[in-house]
């Protein structure tokens, strides 16, 4: 089914194909094309480079904490970069590249040739971008945010942190949280509607529905960030009192209001994480996932009880005691899903035969690392104990082992695991065993000792500490591990660059996976699959047969894509999806002005939605639909065609 | 390979405990009162049971991978291994024990938290022995004991003294920012809002000191937020605070008495207060009684003559951003105004 | 369109710096030149501290907010004593007749430029984005980055 293998018709309709749905040349090309894997592609690569940012941030503020009263980096200094650290990590490392890799391998693995809603996509893609591009180079021009990534008032209110600093680090979270949610509603459309048909939703892999759920959790959790950093700016330009006390605000409200978003936020960087270990070790250990509906129901009920967390993070803050009993409950309750899962994966390994390849590795280092932080979260749900640990290096070490192990090293198993699907290629794999074991010992030797650390007093966020506490050693014990650390991603960069053109070249399904996306070429074609496939089970590729039929009757010469019904996926209609523009490009700079604009003044909002709303217009200007302007001779030919080339498969 | 990993979880482990044992001040888990102490044991209950359950979990796991571990390193290829239903519905129920056992420790850890959480909050309150007043400024603790005679009330900062044994209402308010005011030894925190007046109880059960820190980030000294909490017997904290309640001394040297004036001819006396004296200051702490304080600029140095010189000359070395200014002396004058400050017990 | 954004990114330098222990401007130097400008007036930590200042060295007790009391409004366009910044200066440094005290070796050269900056700013003599926003206290009149340039009128003692 790939070029290579094609007859004189497959080849044929390869060229066809590539004409409609390849992106055009050049520089014009990248910068209007809406092909999900070229998006996918370059957003994967960009959130990747704003974690090794961050990670360099992480670096330095280690150096500066290895020895008591250091003088490495200022106090101004260090807050800008802790803040800068946890803000890129967050906002524009953990959930732009979860939604990156689902941009790329959605619409592969349902079977369908396009994410949906395209040009969205594009423009969802260039709004990180910029975003990020303004939060840095503020950064770097000292009006970076120095409050924390989550900016606590009255700290960051317009009394305590005077200038333009806390206005950027809010105008990130628009442009951030506008993608997050324009990605969420492309990959929730394309998973209900653009299914191969007979992937009914009991067929879908746990990785999708892993993506499904994030998306949903999108919707609800970033809307209240939003919320919240509109009231802080306009507390900040205009003198609202949304968090004055003295005006009838309240500071509370805003912990309230960022936590409600904070905790979701977790569990959309931690479920697709687990949707990737769903996909590797199936594979590794050559068994179908143990335990689908528990797992995917696990999904679903740990999004719902996320939502009803977020006191947990505020224990200290003299809340009545009532309501924390409550959050305690819920907090240890969410623990009973991750548990299902966690025992539902190492059935599945048990019953299989594992096979240690590195992607399977990291996924075993998943389990260390995220159990150890699970187990650490279920200290810290406690709300007596929460009172002694809150805000202490305990909580830093904590979050570091779940996101870390529950998002990153699963992470890196992924990109280890879809690399040659990406590129074409294969990584290296002893080079990727040095990198599993420099960032697992790293990580362990640099974020432990964070646990003793709390529980002997130390704070968080502060720039030094003295001697005298007896902190020293552990400290410089933790820079170390940092370093260790980065040592293990720098070998995966090594690896990358190295490989990603002349690695060894990687068949259509290295790993005999059983996921749809492993169907057609390293990397895919333009248009994903010759022929959009059928689908007869659940781990489609190890229970299919040869001759699994394919979807005829969908015109190759335009760009028409198969919409299916939401539960069974059994063919609807047939759409047309729009060819590359560089209207999403323009109307994301113009946001970006607007946007950037409202830091300075309110009138921007105003004289910046002008060129926003013509950008808009041009890019919904309605425009003629190929199909319809073919005159009735040449359909029918296409058509009679068509029938052939399917009669010749069948036979 | 999965056994050396254990191991080397076992040995960090026996390091936090000779580390936590050994650690003293500022050290939640060397309680010197009841809460801490409940809260420290709820701590070493958790630590034990989710050690055996990660150790459980871990065993699991690296049996799972390792018993049928494949020589070949082949995965592709069709060698998928066909399901079978009885086992996956025994290992089904293995499942089900596993979320069974993993609901009732998570009910049991619910309980105990709800127990502790009640128990420290319930512990007697005696009649009000000491109402202390807090107050959190970027970046010092105002530290003001109330009473309802005005003459006896004491004023000063950043150091804390309580009488060994008895419960002390501590009333929390920050001038500013968000801060949390924390003394690990003897209980959790409580964060200091604005617009959010606080309450917490404190009590020790043995003597000593203890320092506690800020734990809310609170800009840029943050870092350098400290303060003591002396707990010493009866008597010792009633001479304590008779002592507090004098006036600075009126009897003064020649020198200490240049020194004085120039107190109050310079900046100092725009933001200082040292009672008996025209320094009214409310901007800053209150220096009536600095010279009996073992640290000063909140815990960030001892008190001794060096630091004190260095702090004056130039506070922005020590703690830059903070809000004192570097004040103007030559050494001669700076000496006088030592002279005076250590006059101040 | 875009570029806009950008340049006032790029003037941030001088508005974001938060330097603590720069020495004060040269004041001599600020009276001899004629077109001496403070530069604190573009820093917007040191109008913060200004405005800190001004409270807590109770400025407020007879200027009020800016509205003036015992003391003339300085939030308005006449100006008894001169606008320029380091007339202000000399104005809380040497103290004024009809009330206004000196202020010498009490508070530091760079604290006086911090004020004097803030001072100017109340009649909204410096740039939007460097001056202060609203205090987290009761509204008496809107903040400095919202106050309108007011002109300046030189007129006699009261």
């Amino acid at each position: 089914m790939t070029p290579e293998t094609a007859t004189k018709t497959d080849d044929a309709l390869h060229r066809e194909l590539e004409k409609t749905w390849g992106d055009k040349p050049g520089i014009w090309g990248s910068l209007t094309s809406v092909n999900h894997k070229t998006i996918g592609k370059r957003f994967i690569v960009t959130a990747f480079c704003f974690f090794v940012f961050a990670g360099i941030l992480a670096v330095l503020m280690r150096i500066q904490l290895a020895r008591p009263e250091n003088h490495f980096i200022g106090a101004d200094l260090y807050n800008q970069i802790f803040t800068m650290h946890g803000t890129t990590m967050m906002f524009l490392f953990a959930v732009p590249i979860m939604e990156a890799i689902a941009v790329f391998l959605v619409p592969l693995i349902v079977g369908t040739r396009s994410i949906a809603f395209p040009r969205l996509n594009a423009f969802g893609y260039w709004i990180f971008l910029f975003g990020g591009i303004m939060i840095f180079v503020a950064f770097i021009l000292n009006v970076g945010p120095d409050a924390g990534w989550f900016a606590y008032v009255p700290l960051a209110g317009p009394q305590y942190a005077p200038g333009k600093r806390v206005d950027f680090w809010a105008q990130l979270i628009t442009f951030t949280e506008v993608s997050a949610l324009v990605v969420a509603t492309e990959l929730i459309t394309t998973i209900f509607k653009l299914r191969a048909p007979g992937m009914s939703l009991n067929r879908i892999p746990v990785y999708v529905w892993s993506i499904l759920v994030m998306a949903f959790m999108v919707f609800f959790a970033m809307p209240t960030i939003a919320l919240a950093s509109t009231s802080l700016i306009l507390d900040r330009l205009v003198s609202t009192h949304f968090f004055n006390p003295a005006e009838g605000g309240d500071p509370i409200l805003w912990q309230h209001l960022f936590w409600f978003f904070g905790h979701p936020e977790v569990y959309i960087i931690f479920i697709p994480a687990t949707g990737f270990v769903s996909a590797i070790i199936p594979t590794f250990v050559r068994r179908p996932i143990f335990g689908y509906t528990a797992l995917v129901l696990s999904l679903i009920s740990t999004a719902f009880i996320g939502f009803g967390l977020w006191v947990h993070h505020m224990f200290a803050a003299g809340l009545p005691k009532m309501g924390q009993s409550f959050f305690t409950a819920a907090t240890l309750m969410i623990v009973i899903p991750s548990g299902v899962q966690i025992f539902c994966w190492i059935a599945t390994i048990w019953s299989g035969r594992p096979i240690f390849k590195t992607p399977f590795l990291f996924s075993l280092g998943f389990f260390f690392v995220f159990i150890m932080g699970g187990l650490t979260g279920v200290m810290l749900a406690s709300w007596p104990l929460d009172l002694q640990l809150h805000d202490t290096y305990f909580v830093v070490a904590h979050f570091h082992y779940v996101l870390i192990g529950g998002a990153v090293f699963p992470l890196f198993g992924a990109l280890h695991y879809w690399f040659p699907k990406f590129t074409g290629h294969m990584l290296s794999e002893s080079l990727g065993k040095v990198t599993f074991w420099l960032m697992f010992i790293g990580f362990n030797l640099a974020f432990f000792p964070m646990h003793i650390l709390g529980l002997i007093g130390m704070p968080r966020r502060v720039y030094t500490f003295q001697a005298m506490n007896g902190w020293a050693g552990l400290n410089l014990l933790a820079t170390i591990g940092g370093v260790v650390l980065t040592l293990g991603v720098l070998v995966f960069i090594i690896n990358f660059f190295i490989n990603r053109k002349r690695g060894e070249l990687a068949a259509e399904n290295p790993w005999g996976a059983s996921t749809l996306e492993w169907a057609t070429s390293s990397p895919p074609p333009s248009y994903n699959f010759l022929h959009i496939p059928t689908v007869a089970g659940r781990d489609t590729l190890w229970v299919q047969p040869e001759d699994q039929p394919v979807v005829v009757g969908i015109r190759s010469d335009v760009r028409q894509v198969l919409i299916t019904k939401m539960l069974d996926a059994e063919p609807e209609h047939i759409d047309q999806f729009p060819e590359p523009t560089i209207w999403p490009l323009l109307a994301a700079l113009s946001a970006t002005g607007l946007f950037i604009g409202s830091i300075f003044n309110p009138w921007a909002v105003v004289w910046g939605s002008i060129p926003v709303t013509v950008s808009l217009i041009a890019w919904f200007w309605p425009k003629g639909r190929k199909a319809e302007e073919r005159p009735p001779k040449e359909v029918q030919q296409n058509l009679g065609e068509q029938k052939l080339n399917a009669q010749e498969e069948a036979a | 390979m999965r056994a050396r990993q254990i191991n080397w979880g076992f040995l960090t482990w026996v390091a936090l405990v000779n580390t936590t044992v050994a650690a003293t001040t500022q050290s939640s888990v060397d309680p010197a009162g009841p809460q801490a102490q409940h809260i420290s044991q709820l701590w070493w209950v958790m630590l034990y049971l989710l050690t055996g359950v990660f150790i459980l979990v871990m065993s699991l796991l690296s049996i799972g991978a390792f018993r049928r571990r494949s020589k070949a390193a082949e995965t592709s290829g069709r060698n998928v291994i066909q399901t079978d239903s009885l086992r996956e519905t025994k290992m089904a129920r293995v499942v089900m024990g596993g979320v069974v056992v993993t609901t009732v420790i998570l009910f049991a850890l619910l309980v105990s938290s709800f127990i502790v959480g009640r128990t420290i909050y319930s512990i007697p309150k005696e009649p009000t022995v000491l109402t202390i007043d807090i107050t959190g400024h970027q970046w010092w603790w105002d530290v003001r004991y109330e009473n309802q005679v005005a003459s006896q009330i004491v004023t000063t900062a950043n150091e804390i003294h309580i009488p060994v044994g008895r419960q002390i209402l501590f009333k929390l308010n920050s001038a500013d920012v968000i801060h949390s005011f924390w003394v690990p030894n003897l209980h959790g925190k409580t964060d200091l809002i604005p617009g959010h007046p606080a309450e917490t109880w404190l009590k020790a059960d043995r003597t000593g000191v203890y320092r506690g820190q800020c734990a809310e980030f609170c800009g840029h000294q943050h870092a350098h937020m400290a303060f003591e909490v002396v707990v010493e017997s009866e008597e010792q904290f009633q001479a304590w605070y008779e002592s507090q309640l004098k006036s600075a001394p009126a009897q003064l040297t020649s020198s200490q008495s240049r020194g004085l004036q120039l107190f109050l001819s310079k900046p100092c006396v725009m933001c200082h207060t040292i009672q008996g004296t025209d320094a009214g200051g409310k901007v800053g702490p209150d220096l009536t009684h600095l010279a009996s304080r073992q640290t000063i600029a909140a815990g960030a140095l001892q008190n001794n003559r060096t630091n004190l010189s260095r702090w004056i000359l130039n506070s922005q070395d020590v703690k830059p951003g903070n809000h004192m200014p570097p004040i103007p002396l030559n050494s001669e004058e700076l000496n006088f105004v030592l002279d005076y400050l250590e006059s101040l017990k | 369109m875009a570029l806009l954004p950008v340049a006032l990114t790029v003037t941030s330098c001088k508005r974001e710096e938060r330097n603590f222990n720069t020495p004060p401007p040269n004041v001599s130097e600020a009276q001899t030149n004629p077109s001496f400008k403070n530069p604190l007036e573009e820093n917007a930590y040191s109008l913060s501290e200004g405005k800190r200042l001004f409270s807590q060295y109770n400025c407020n007790g007879c200027h009020a907010q800016g509205g003036g009391g015992m003391g003339p409004a300085l939030m308005d366009e006449k100006w008894i004593y001169g606008a320029r910044p380091e007339q202000v200066f000399a104005t809380i440094v040497e103290g004024r007749p009809n009330g206004m005290p000196s202020f010498r070796d009490r508070v530091p050269e760079t604290q006086v430029w911090q004020l004097s900056a803030y001072v100017r700013s109340l009649s909204g003599h410096v740039p939007k984005d460097a001056a202060s926003s609203r205090d987290d206290h009761m509204q008496g009149k809107p903040p400095e980055s919202r106050t309108k340039e007011q002109p300046i009128k030189n007129t006699s003692p009261p």
